[in-house]
C-alpha cells in the first residue's frame, strides 16, 4: 500500500500553476453525495490504451468485472489491451493471504497464453488493505519469466482518477521510459531535404482513432511521435520516450508529473496544446516548430496550417451558416473547456457558460479571454445545477461528458458527448467535421418536438368549428398543481392505476410510521375510482376486511 | 446431474462474472423512490453507474460511501452514516439500501450495527427505509447480490403476519411475484398481462419494469428511482392469494417470505420455452380458480407451430451458453427442448443450482473458457452477454446476446423473453442467427469433363482465390 506520504508527493505537482493553493486532490469526498471515480480507474484509463500489454487487475472481481473493454480507444493493429485480466480474488485468497501467490501464477499465465512485450499489474483496495506486496511480486515474476512486469500500484482508496492518471504516468517514468532506444530511422522514410525530428504527445488517448485525423500532418512535416502516450501506443514505443526532442502535453493536465519529470531527468522541453478546433490545431503545429526552432520546419508549417485551414474552412461554409448563434452551454473538465470553446467560436456559435470545476487559474484565464469578463463559469455540476442553466440561459445544447447524457435527455435538451467514451473523433482540421455534423444531428433533430409537445388528447379544443380551435395546454397546467409526495406518489403508471384489480392501499405509509393517514385520503388511487368487472365483488370485500381489521 | 468444473487457473481472461454489489443495486432499483450506496471506494460506485447506464440507456441513482486512505484504514463507521443521512436529507428517499463491497469487508466494517446507530440519533428519518446488505465482491456473482438484498429487504419490509394482523387471501386477487435479475422491464410487463388475463392483481417485487422500462416522464431531473415496487406495499404481501416466486436463485427469499406471512409459494424455475410456461398456467389456473383465458391457449398454440418451424435450424445446434445459473438453466432447458446440444456452458460461481442442469458439465470461469471449450466441441452458436460478442467473432459463430451487460445494442434491457409469446421470439431469433449464418457448405466441385463455359470456370477461380485443377 502506498503510504500517505506517497500520495502527498503524487498530489504536490511543481508543474501546475495552481499547486500552491489547496490541493482538489485532497478534498475530502462526502458520503452520499459523491460522484466521480477512484484512483485504480485513472490509472487504467491512463495506460490500458497501451495496446500490445497484458493489463492484469489485481483484486476481486467489480474492479475488473464492471469495466473491462470499456472505452472508446482504438488500436492500428495489437488488441490484447481488449482482453480482460484479473486475478478475480475469492474470499478464500483474501482470508488464507493466497492473493500474492495467484497474481504470480496469473502472470505466468498471461505470459504463456499471450506472449506479451511486458505486463502492467493495477493494484486494487483489498490487496492493498491485506498488504499485498505488489512490487516483490512483479520484481520477481520478472526475473523468473523474463518479461517487464511493471506494477501500478492504484488502490481506489488512495484517491480520485486525478491522482490515478499520475500513479500511472509515475509508474511509466519509472519503470518504463528509458530503458530502449529509438529504431534508427529506416532509409526509405527519410527525406534529403528535411530534418526529422523525435517527439511525444502525452495525454493523447486516439479516442475513435481521431489522432489519425492529426498524425498524417505530422508525418508530412517531419515529426516522428516517437509514442502517444497512450493511444495506439506500444510498449517498446513507451520506452523510448526519454529520446524526443520536444513533449506535448495533450488537452490534459492529468498525466503532467511525466512532462515534468522528463524534464528534470532528460532536458526535454514541454508544451501544452490541443488537436480540438482550427485555431488550436494550428497553434498546436506552431508550437512544436517554435520548439524545435527549425527554421525550415517553421516555413513548412505554416504553409500546411494555411493549406489545411483553407480547405476546412471551405467544407465548415454550409454548416457554419446552420450552427450560427446557436448557444451553447459547455460542462467539461479542465483545459477541453477552453480548447473547446474556441473550436465553437470558429463556427460562429455562441458559448453561455462553461464548467471550471477542474479548471486552473490560467484555464480560467484563458476562457475569460475567449469569452469575455462576465462569462459564467460553472462549478457545481449536479444535474440540477446544469439543468437550471440551461433553462436560465437558453442553452440550444449542453455538450458535456457521457455522465451527463442521460441528464440531458431526460430533461428533453439536445446532447454532445465530448468525452473519452464516445464513439467519434473530433481532433484536428478533419474532425471538425464530424463535431459539426454531430452538432447539427442534435440541434436539428425533429424529436425535440416530438417529445416536448403534449399527447394531442392532453391539449383542449374549445371548438373544431371552421377548423379554429383555442390550444389550452393541460399539461402545463398540471404542473402548476402541487405534485404528490411520500410514498404514495408515483409516476402515471398505468398498470397500476388502472388495473381494474387494483385496490386502495390502506397500508401507504409504513406500519410503524408515526402518521396514518385516514382510510379513504390514500394518494395512490384516483379518486372516485369504481372498480368494475368481475373482480369488482371481490375487491371491495377486501376493502372492507383491511378497514375493519387494521384499526 | 451436470459435473461441476472448479475454477483451476490464477487469471480470470474476460469474466463473464458481474459483482454483487451490482445485483444488490439492481434489485434495490426495482423499488419506488429508492437508492442504492455502496460502501466502498467511490470507484466501486462509478464502475457500477457505468454498467447499469450503458445497459439501461437510463440515469441511475447509486450513490458511494466515499471511502479514503484514512477511513480504510482507521473504520469507516462514519461514513455509512453520513452518507445515510446525507441521502436523507437531500432526496428523503422511501428506501436507502446499503450494500458492502470487498474493500469494507475486508477491512472489517458491521453495517447492520451502522444502521441501527442511525436509527438510533435521527428518528426524524424514521420514514426512510434503511436496508444493509452484505455483498462482498470477492464471493458470489450479480446473481447472488440480487438475491440476498431482495432477502434483506423482505426481511426488514414485511411485517410477520402475527404482529401486522395480515393473513393469506385478505386481498382476493392478489399474488406476490418475486422475480430474478434474469427478467428484464419487458419481461415483467410482459408477465403482469399475463397475470391480468387470469384476474388477479400482481405485486412485482422488485419491479424495474416501472423503473427502468426508459419511460421519459414530465419530471427533468430526480435523484432517486421514478416507480417500482412501492415500500408500502411490501406491507400487503402478507395478505395475498399466494407467492409466485420466478428463479431458484431466489429461493431462500421466498422461504422467508412463506415463513413472515404464511402465504404459499409457488416456485417456478424460469419462463423459457413450453414446459417452463406450461408450470406458470397451471399454476395461475390453480390459484385464480380461473381457466385458461383463450388468448393464451392461442399463443401457446402459436409457440408449439414455431418449435414446429425452427426445430430444422435449431435441432442438433451445438450451443456454449456463458451465464450466470438461473440464465443458464433457462436456456438450457429451452434449447434443449428444441433438440440442441449445450456443448459449452459456463457459469460465474457455484450455487446448489448448477448440480440439476442436464448438461454433462458446468464450467466455472470466464469467457475464455467458453471460447476453449466451444472450440474443441465445434460450437455453432453462442448465447451470452455483449462482452461474448468478440469471443463469438473468434469462434466464427453467431451469437444472442442475453443477460448482463447488453451495451453493444440498444433496447436490448427491454427484450421480452418470457412467456408463449416471448419464447416463440427467441426460436425465432435463434432460427434466424442460424440461417443467416454462414455454416459449412458443400465445395463446389467442377468435373475435368465439363463444358461449362471458359469465363465462368476463370472468374470463380479468382474470386475464391481457388487453385484451378
Amino acid at each position: 500500500m502506498k503510504s500517505t506520504k506517497d500520495i502527498a508527493a503524487l498530489l504536490d505537482e511543481p508543474a501546475c500553476e495552481h499547486n500552491k493553493k489547496e490541493k482538489s486532490g485532497c478534498a475530502k469526498p462526502k458520503p452520499g453525495a459523491s460522484a466521480g471515480g477512484c484512483a485504480f480507474d485513472g490509472a487504467q484509463i491512463a495506460l490500458l490504451p497501451i495496446a500490445d500489454v497484458a493489463h492484469i487487475v489485481h483484486g476481486p472481481i467489480a474492479c475488473a468485472g464492471s469495466s473491462w473493454d470499456n472505452r472508446g480507444t482504438r488500436s492500428s493493429g495489437a488488441d490484447l489491451y481488449r482482453i480482460g485480466m484479473t486475478t478475480d480474488l475469492t474470499e478464500q485468497d483474501i482470508v488464507m493471504g493466497r492473493s500474492e501467490k495467484r497474481l504470480f501464477h496469473a502472470i505466468k499465465q498471461a505470459i504463456d497464453s499471450y506472449h506479451p512485450p511486458a505486463v502492467f499489474i493495477y493494484n486494487t483496495c483489498v490487496p492493498a488493505l491485506v498488504g499485498d506486496d505488489i512490487n516483490a511480486v512483479c520484481k520477481s515474476a520478472q526475473e523468473r519469466w523474463g518479461v517487464p512486469v511493471v506494477p501500478i500500484d492504484s488502490a481506489g482508496f488512495y484517491g480520485t482518477k486525478n491522482l490515478g492518471n499520475r500513479i500511472a504516468g509515475d509508474a511509466m517514468v519509472n519503470h518504463v521510459i528509458g530503458t530502449r532506444d529509438p529504431d534508427p530511422l529506416p532509409l526509405t522514410v527519410q527525406r534529403a531535404e528535411i530534418i526529422i525530428h523525435d517527439v511525444n504527445l502525452i495525454g493523447e488517448y486516439n479516442i475513435a482513432g481521431e489522432f489519425w485525423h492529426v498524425l498524417p500532418l505530422l508525418d508530412e512535416l517531419g515529426l516522428r511521435v516517437l509514442c502517444t502516450l497512450s493511444g495506439d501506443a506500444r510498449f517498446r514505443e513507451v520506452q523510448t520516450m526519454h529520446k524526443a526532442e520536444v513533449n506535448m502535453m495533450v488537452c490534459s493536465k492529468a498525466m503532467v508529473n511525466v512532462a515534468r519529470k522528463l524534464q528534470q531527468q532528460y532536458g526535454t522541453p514541454w508544451f501544452e496544446g490541443s488537436y480540438y478546433g482550427i485555431t488550436d490545431t494550428s497553434q498546436a503545429l506552431r508550437d512544436f516548430a517554435k520548439a524545435l526552432n527549425d527554421e525550415d520546419l517553421t516555413e513548412r508549417t505554416e504553409a500546411l496550417i494555411l493549406r489545411e485551414e483553407t480547405r476546412i474552412r471551405k467544407e465548415l461554409e454550409p454548416w457554419k451558416a446552420r450552427l450560427k448563434g446557436k448557444r451553447v452551454l459547455l460542462f467539461t473538465g479542465g483545459v477541453k473547456s477552453w480548447s473547446v470553446i474556441s473550436a465553437l467560436q470558429d463556427l460562429g456559435m455562441v458559448v453561455v457558460a462553461t464548467g471550471t470545476k477542474k479548471s486552473t487559474e490560467e484555464d480560467k484565464a484563458r476562457i475569460r479571454e475567449l469569452m469575455g469578463e462576465d462569462t459564467v463559469m460553472i462549478d457545481d455540476g449536479s444535474p440540477r445545477a446544469l439543468l437550471k442553466i440551461v433553462h436560465d440561459y437558453k442553452a440550444d445544447i449542453l455538450i458535456a461528458g457521457g455522465r451527463n447524457m442521460y441528464t440531458a435527455l431526460k430533461a428533453k435538451v439536445p446532447f454532445l458527448d465530448i468525452n473519452q467514451e464516445r464513439e467519434f473523433g473530433y481532433e484536428g482540421y478533419q474532425g471538425m467535421l464530424e463535431l459539426v455534423r454531430q452538432l447539427a444531428l442534435t440541434i436539428e433533430s425533429p424529436v425535440w418536438e416530438a417529445v416536448r409537445a403534449p399527447a394531442p388528447w392532453k391539449i383542449k379544443t374549445s371548438s373544431f368549428v371552421n377548423g379554429e380551435s383555442e390550444i389550452v395546454n393541460t399539461a402545463d397546467l398540471s404542473r402548476t398543481k402541487p405534485s404528490p409526495e411520500g410514498e404514495g406518489w408515483v409516476r402515471g403508471n398505468q398498470n397500476k392505476e388502472k388495473s381494474l384489480f387494483e385496490s386502495p392501499h390502506p397500508n401507504l405509509i409504513m406500519p410503524d410510521s408515526p402518521v396514518r393517514p385516514p382510510a379513504g385520503e390514500c394518494k395512490s388511487a384516483p379518486d372516485g375510482f369504481v372498480p368494475e368487472g368481475e373482480g369488482a365483488p371481490t375487491l371491495n370485500s377486501a376493502v372492507l376486511n383491511i378497514d375493519g381489521g387494521g384499526e | 446431474m451436470a459435473d461441476i468444473l472448479k475454477r483451476n487457473k490464477a487469471l480470470s481472461v474476460n469474466p463473464l462474472k458481474a459483482s454483487q454489489p451490482i445485483g444488490g443495486s439492481l434489485a434495490t432499483l426495482g423499488f419506488n423512490r429508492a437508492m442504492p450506496m455502496l460502501h466502498g471506494s467511490q470507484g466501486c460506485t462509478a464502475f457500477a453507474k457505468v454498467f447499469f447506464v450503458r445497459h439501461f440507456r437510463e440515469p441511475i441513482p447509486l450513490q458511494s460511501t466515499a471511502m479514503d486512505q484514512g477511513s480504510s484504514v482507521m473504520g469507516a463507521d462514519e461514513n455509512v452514516v453520513e452518507g445515510i443521512r446525507t441521502i436523507a436529507e437531500k432526496s428523503r428517499p422511501a428506501l436507502i439500501t446499503i450494500l458492502t463491497t470487498g474493500l469494507a469487508e475486508t477491512q472489517g466494517a458491521d453495517v447492520h450495527r451502522n444502521v441501527r446507530e442511525f436509527r438510533e440519533a435521527n428518528p426524524e428519518f424514521a420514514d426512510v427505509a434503511v436496508v444493509a446488505v452484505n455483498t462482498p465482491d470477492f464471493t458470489g456473482s450479480v446473481e447472488t447480490g440480487f438475491a440476498a438484498t431482495l432477502t434483506e429487504i423482505i426481511r426488514a419490509l414485511v411485517p410477520d403476519a402475527k404482529e401486522a394482523g395480515t393473513y393469506p387471501g385478505k386481498r382476493k386477487r392478489q399474488v406476490n411475484v418475486l422475480v430474478n435479475y434474469m427478467l428484464t422491464p419487458g419481461d415483467i410487463e410482459a408477465l403482469r398481462d399475463i397475470f391480468e388475463q387470469f384476474q388477479l392483481r400482481a405485486v412485482f417485487v422488485p419491479d424495474i419494469s416501472d423503473s427502468l422500462d426508459g419511460c421519459l416522464t414530465d419530471e427533468d431531473f430526480s435523484p432517486v428511482t421514478i416507480g417500482g415496487t412501492l415500500i408500502s406495499e411490501m406491507a400487503t404481501l402478507g395478505d395475498a392469494l399466494a407467492t409466485v416466486v420466478i428463479g431458484p436463485s431466489l429461493a431462500k427469499a421466498a422461504e422467508l417470505l412463506e415463513q413472515k406471512t404464511g402465504v404459499p409459494t409457488y416456485a417456478i424455475d424460469h419462463l423459457y420455452g413450453l414446459k417452463a410456461n406450461d408450470a406458470l398456467i397451471s399454476a395461475l389456473v390453480e390459484i385464480s380458480g380461473n381457466d385458461v383465458p383463450e388468448r393464451i391457449e392461442r399463443q401457446r398454440a402459436q409457440l408449439q407451430d414455431a418449435m414446429l418451424d425452427t426445430h430444422f435450424m435449431l435441432g442438433q445446434l451445438r450451443i456454449a451458453i456463458a451465464a450466470d445459473a438461473d440464465l443458464l438453466n433457462a436456456f438450457v432447458d429451452q434449447v434443449q427442448e428444441m433438440g440442441a446440444e449445450v456443448v459449452a456452458a459456463v457459469t460465474s460461481c457455484n450455487v446448489s443450482l448448477l448440480a440439476r442442469i442436464p448438461v454433462a458439465s458446468i464450467k466455472i470461469g470466464d469467457l475464455e473458457d467458453m471460447e476453449l471449450i466451444g472450440k474443441a466441441n465445434k460450437v455453432q452458436l453462442v448465447i451470452g452477454n455483449s462482452h461474448a460478442v468478440d469471443t463469438a467473432e473468434r469462434l466464427g459463430t453467431p451469437i444472442l446476446r442475453a443477460g448482463f451487460p447488453l451495451y453493444d445494442i440498444i433496447g436490448g434491457y427491454q427484450k421480452t423473453w418470457i412467456g408463449y409469446r416471448g419464447s416463440r421470439q427467441t426460436l425465432f431469433d435463434l432460427a434466424n442467427l442460424v440461417i443467416n449464418f454462414s455454416h459449412e457448405e458443400i465445395p463446389v466441385y467442377r468435373s475435368i469433363y465439363g463444358q461449362k463455359p471458359a469465363s465462368e470456370l476463370t472468374e470463380t477461380c479468382s474470386n475464391n482465390g481457388q487453385t484451378c485443377h
